[in-house]
């Protein structure tokens, strides 16, 4: 479960002071953490583990990675249930009160 | 498809397993590390390509596997409490503990959730305010960026619901282990590629030159596999011991910078304790003291489960390549994906679970008779 599967970024937004993005793998499309390779650009592929983009890559890498993937059956991660802002359904709604703190460079 | 044709071609494979042909004189033993290449090497037969003098044995990048059958008891004693919302990678419902696994506590009505990411489990707390959400926070340096953020993001929005019940390891520090142990016969690693995209493989360095070993840091497509094993085969031949790089086209000697500033400020290197193996010093990541309120073993006063593995399973010197699957009296038959008895067969980028799904617990007559098993 260490291997990062490769998509397309397809929308970026914020939320709750983190940068985001709507991800395409295949025929699946996930949210993903952006904060760790901030300069990513709609369009670009990432390689993306358990929700947080790690590192760029051309879209020959990202296409052949996925196959590979996919032939290991090494995609399951993108099965697992989506969570909504509703915590799944139960329970009522929230959002942040206030924006986090910005994390890089600063203290806790 | 027009992306596939390069690495697919059988004539390239042929002409990598020729080459370490032409390159290896004496007998070599090759470890790689990473669960997925273990995965990879199984199922496409690549040992079964390679001249008789290059044997692959099998390392414990699996961090399923790895993790420590009293951390499961730990995670299972949490998960059955009623105020709990436990929420895992899906790879961790499976593992048994010593009474059933986090399936079974679903089912007898625990609240145990499946998360793709840890970010999700902040929207899970911040929707059941009166509720503990608990997350199983384990994995190898590729999962330390995503859990680093769910502590800091839990704490900046003062979620207080919300703990991380940490059992994260650390290839380099495993590495040390099986290269300092007197049985050792690792003389070559494959290095982890998609680890290397956070940590980079500068942290190799200092071990190729210390044990004089080479360490090809690769990819886990089989043409990477082929290429890395080429690569270490050359080296040993020269008397060479350097950490070269395989899989240029995905990583650089840095990794990723900004995640490794978030998980300097959240974890501490720790000493842990791995399946099978035991404690290796230094070996892993706990909450940083200012994270440490986010603790889930603390929380819920869960230390002090401590669980045996059974007697006679061998996982331990399999995940030091010491030995095989097939050395195990217990492999395929009442040792199997169903019921496994130990760190190498729980997933499915263990060792044992990867030679069991590829037929290698069946004898040739058994593989012809269900043409060909893999």
């Amino acid at each position: 479960m260490c291997l990062a599967i490769p998509g397309k970024v397809v929308e970026t937004f914020a939320r709750g002071g983190m940068q985001m993005a709507r991800v395409q793998f295949g025929g699946v499309t996930r949210e993903a953490c952006l904060e760790y390779v901030p300069e990513t650009q709609v369009g670009e592929y990432v390689l993306v583990h358990v929700g947080f983009a790690l590192s760029r890559v051309d879209e020959a890498e990202a296409h052949r990675t996925y196959q590979a993937l996919m032939e290991l059956d090494q995609l399951g991660e993108l099965d697992a249930p989506e969570v909504d802002e509703a915590g799944g359904g139960e329970g009522p709604p929230g959002e942040p009160e206030a924006a986090p703190l910005k994390w890089r460079g600063g203290s806790s | 498809m027009k992306y596939m044709d390069e690495y697919r071609d059988g004539k390239v494979a042929a002409k990598l397993v020729d080459e370490i042909k032409r390159a290896q004189t004496k007998p070599w033993v090759i470890m790689e590390v990473c669960g997925g290449q273990t995965h990879s090497i199984v199922k496409n037969g690549i040992d079964y390509l390679l001249p008789r003098g290059v044997e692959l044995v099998h390392g414990p990048g699996c961090p399923v596997c790895v993790t420590p059958l009293e951390m499961i008891d730990k995670a299972h004693a949490i998960a059955r409490r009623p105020e709990v919302i436990f929420c895992s990678f899906g790879d961790m419902l499976r593992v048994p503990g010593s009474d059933g696994d986090l399936f079974s506590i679903k089912s007898r009505g625990g609240d145990v959730r499946v998360v793709y990411s840890p970010l999700d489990c902040m929207k899970i707390a911040r929707a059941n305010p009166d509720r503990q959400v608990v997350f199983f926070a384990i994995g190898f340096e590729t999962t330390a960026p995503a859990n680093a953020m769910l502590a800091w993001q839990a704490k900046a929005e003062g979620l207080t619901n919300i703990s991380l019940l940490v059992s994260h390891v650390l290839v380099p520090p495993a590495i040390e282990a099986i290269l300092s142990s007197p049985q050792n016969r690792v003389q070559g690693f494959l290095g982890p590629g998609h680890v290397c995209t956070v940590v980079g493989y500068e942290e190799y360095e200092p071990l190729a030159a210390r044990f004089h070993v080479p360490i090809v840091v690769t990819g886990f497509e089989p043409l990477d596999i082929l290429e890395g094993i080429l690569m270490v085969v050359r080296q040993l031949e020269s008397g060479r011991a350097e950490v070269e790089n395989q899989y240029s086209r995905v990583l650089t000697r840095d990794g990723n910078p900004v995640a490794q500033n978030l998980i300097a400020k959240v974890f501490a290197v720790s000493n842990r304790k791995w399946r099978g193996v035991g404690t290796i010093p230094h070996s892993g990541y706990e909450l940083a003291a200012e994270f440490r309120d986010l603790d889930a073993e603390s929380r819920f006063a869960v230390q002090a489960i401590d669980t045996a593995e059974p007697a006679i399973c061998i996982a331990g010197e399999i995940l030091q390549g010491i030995k095989k699957p097939h050395d195990c009296p217990a492999f395929g038959t009442e040792c199997n994906p169903q019921h496994p008895l130990g760190a190498t067969m729980v997933s499915a980028e263990g060792a044992c679970a990867a030679y069991y799904a590829y037929g290698r617990h069946l004898n040739e007559s058994q593989l012809v008779s269900i043409g060909g098993a893999a």
